[in-house]
């Protein structure tokens, strides 16, 4: 099992409002990293906050990881203050990530700062002869920084911002709904807000159309040893999974996202 | 190094070294495996295991607070049987001293739960969870009232010559007639503290944070109270203590000892730092060395006056 304990910062800087982009380099984390999986780091390194933060792999490049991040709270706040070569105190990577499809035509659909394990994915996805059209729910245009990287690899993005200050205006559901037809799809990968993937998922069953998605839970451990990021994927369930050891990842057809 | 004694015998519990790992902080010990070598911890205290499987609390089950988390588990396990047949063997493959930690709803059920693990090899002893505030048919009662803490303990020393070790609710108002109870019932050991009944609420929605309302404290957070009691305990009660609550680095781990701990555990610090337990095993180790001490033994209860 592959396990990383550190990293050093190479550059943490800020790409729009509340949004930050950290590169780190850590040699294993980086070989063994796997689209959707996820890093957890201790930030700051005192006693409060306590606990590590999970964050999904946004993009892993020659031995350098990227992360995709909101500054949402006081551990990605103090996270947003690292400075290039500040040791940063990263295990991983963690859980399990997407299965990688060969071949197919394929629709990636983000909401917010769920489009981060997106970008990793559609590279790997590129490597394996998909075409790949990626679908990124904004606020506004600020928000949207991931757009050229996505077009530089090579896949089709399309852009939905609340505000309309760029592409569609309105739900990026929406612009799914309106723009892509089912026929075009074999596969779809989401990532974002759960009204948004439940949406997804909604779109997929209509469509017969198999698929992934990315949950989240609040998390200690990040290893599946505490059972606290229990999650009943269908209300029915007779158990529950730990979010962090066997997903985040799941399949769309066994989650019911609204009970 | 070598040159110091490690090793600590807890009330017939033989560990190589007095740092364990605490009850539903680390798994079956696997999960941690690739972040720390568990062949090198002093006891790998397991999952609280009950007689039947169960399928734990609804979520959210934990929380983070100042400086600690709260958790409401609900003893999510695949019940004795389960742990026996499937986790046991890998674990005992790799050579660690294993602690079962059982929880059960009667008496009965913990002395049934001894039998069985009485009647199979590679655990070495059982730590009785009379504490878990989490389970409402479960541990409170039992840990809060002395003459039931006696009595599970009576039932659970007929089934076994293993090692018992009661661990202690510190959600009580006289942890000395609780520790006294378990001693008068037979304890080989204490291990104290579990965690202080809390709550959070999300003001948003006007709920309770936690799915089950109330979770146990751990963390840092509760280091001063684990403290006190540990050093109440070892005034009044001639049995050896596991001690643990909040222990996040060497100095932590040396106060423990120093109000009364043979040995000390590590809980919500995995979470923080899965290495922790080797970390404080140096830590310890070295700072023996320094005070020209031969073993930890010579420190237990040096502050207690
Ligand atoms: C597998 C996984 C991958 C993630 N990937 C990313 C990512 O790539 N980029 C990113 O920006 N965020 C990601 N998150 C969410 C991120 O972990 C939280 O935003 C972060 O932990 C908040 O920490 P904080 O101290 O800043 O906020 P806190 O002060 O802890 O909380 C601030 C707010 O964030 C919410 N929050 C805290 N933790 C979580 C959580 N685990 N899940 C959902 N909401 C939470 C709280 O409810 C609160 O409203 C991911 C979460 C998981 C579980
Ligand atoms: C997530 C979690 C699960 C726990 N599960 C158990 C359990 O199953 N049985 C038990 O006796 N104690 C359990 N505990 C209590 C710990 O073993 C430990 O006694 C307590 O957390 C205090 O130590 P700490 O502050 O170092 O964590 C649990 C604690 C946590 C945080
Ligand atoms: S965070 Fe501990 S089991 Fe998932």
């Amino acid at each position: 099992m592959p396990a990383c304990s550190s990293g050093i910062v190479r550059s943490n800087k800020k790409v729009g409002p509340d949004l930050w982009e950290m590169e780190f380099t850590a040699l294993a984390l980086a070989r063994e990293a796997q689209p959707g999986q996820f890093v957890h780091i201790r930030v700051g390194g005192n006693q409060d906050p306590l606990l590590r933060r999970p964050l999904s792999i946004y993009d892993v490049d020659a031995g350098l990881i990227t992360l995709l991040y909101k500054v949402v709270g006081r551990g990605t706040e103090i996270l947003s203050l690292y400075s290039s070569d500040q040791p940063l105190d990263v295990m991983g990577p963690l859980g399990k990530g997407f299965s990688l499809v060969q071949d197919r035509r394929v629709l990636l659909v983000g909401g917010g700062v769920g489009i981060a394990p997106l970008l990793f994915l559609g590279r790997e996805l590129k490597v394996r002869n998909n075409k790949v059209i990626v679908l990124h729910g904004a606020g506004s245009k600020e928000e949207t920084c991931s757009g050229p990287k996505f077009t530089g690899l090579g896949m089709e993005y399309r852009i939905a911002t609340m505000d309309g200050s760029l592409g569609f205006k309105g739900l990026v559901t929406d612009l799914m709904e309106r723009e892509i037809d089912p026929k075009s799809i074999d596969y779809i990968y989401t990532c974002g807000p759960e009204p948004m993937m439940e949406a997804v998922a909604a779109f997929a069953a209509r469509n017969n159309m198999p698929g992934e998605l990315s949950l989240e839970e609040y998390m200690a451990c990040g290893v599946g040893a505490c059972l606290g990021c229990a999650r009943k994927l269908k209300a029915s369930d007779p158990s529950y999974v730990k979010i962090c050891h066997d997903g985040p990842v799941f399949p769309l057809d066994s989650v019911n996202i609204a009970p | 190094m070598g040159l110091v004694d490690m090793s600590v015998n807890l009330g017939g519990l033989q560990m190589q070294n007095p740092v364990a790992v605490a009850s539903g902080t680390f798994g079956y010990g696997r999960e941690y495996q690739s972040y720390i070598d568990i062949r090198k911890i002093g006891a790998v205290i397991v999952k609280g295991t009950t007689l039947e499987p169960r399928c734990g609390n609804s979520p959210p089950r934990i929380y983070e607070t100042p400086a600690g988390m709260l958790n409401a588990i609900g003893l999510e396990n695949p019940g004795i049987e389960v742990f026996l047949q499937e986790y046991l063997p890998a674990l005992m493959e790799e050579g660690v001293t294993i602690v079962a930690n059982i929880a059960g709803n009667s008496v009965d059920e913990y002395a049934l739960i001894t039998r069985i693990i009485d009647n199979h090899s590679g655990i070495a002893a059982i730590e009785l969870n009379i504490s878990c505030p989490n389970v409402k048919q479960g541990g409170m009662q039992f840990g809060t009232d002395p003459r039931l803490v006696r009595q599970v303990v009576e039932a659970v020393k007929q089934e076994t010559r293993l090692p018992v070790i009661p661990k202690l609710s510190p959600n009580v108002t006289d942890i000395v007639s609780i520790a006294k109870a378990a001693r008068d019932g037979g304890a080989d050991a204490l291990s104290m503290i579990n965690t202080l009944m809390g709550m959070a609420v999300d003001i948003d929605r006007k709920t309770p944070v936690l799915g089950n309302v109330f979770g146990g404290l751990s963390g840092p957070a509760i280091k001063p109270v684990a403290l006190r009691m540990i050093y109440q305990v070892y005034k009044e009660v001639n049995l050896p203590i596991l001690g643990g609550g909040g222990i996040s680095n060497t100095r932590d781990a040396l106060e423990f000892i120093m109000v009364g701990a043979s040995a000390i555990s590590i809980g919500t610090g995995n979470f923080v730092n899965p290495s922790l337990a080797q970390e404080i095993t140096q830590g310890l180790e070295k700072y023996l060395l320094e005070q020209g001490l031969a073993q930890i033994h010579d420190l237990v209860g040096a502050a207690v006056q």
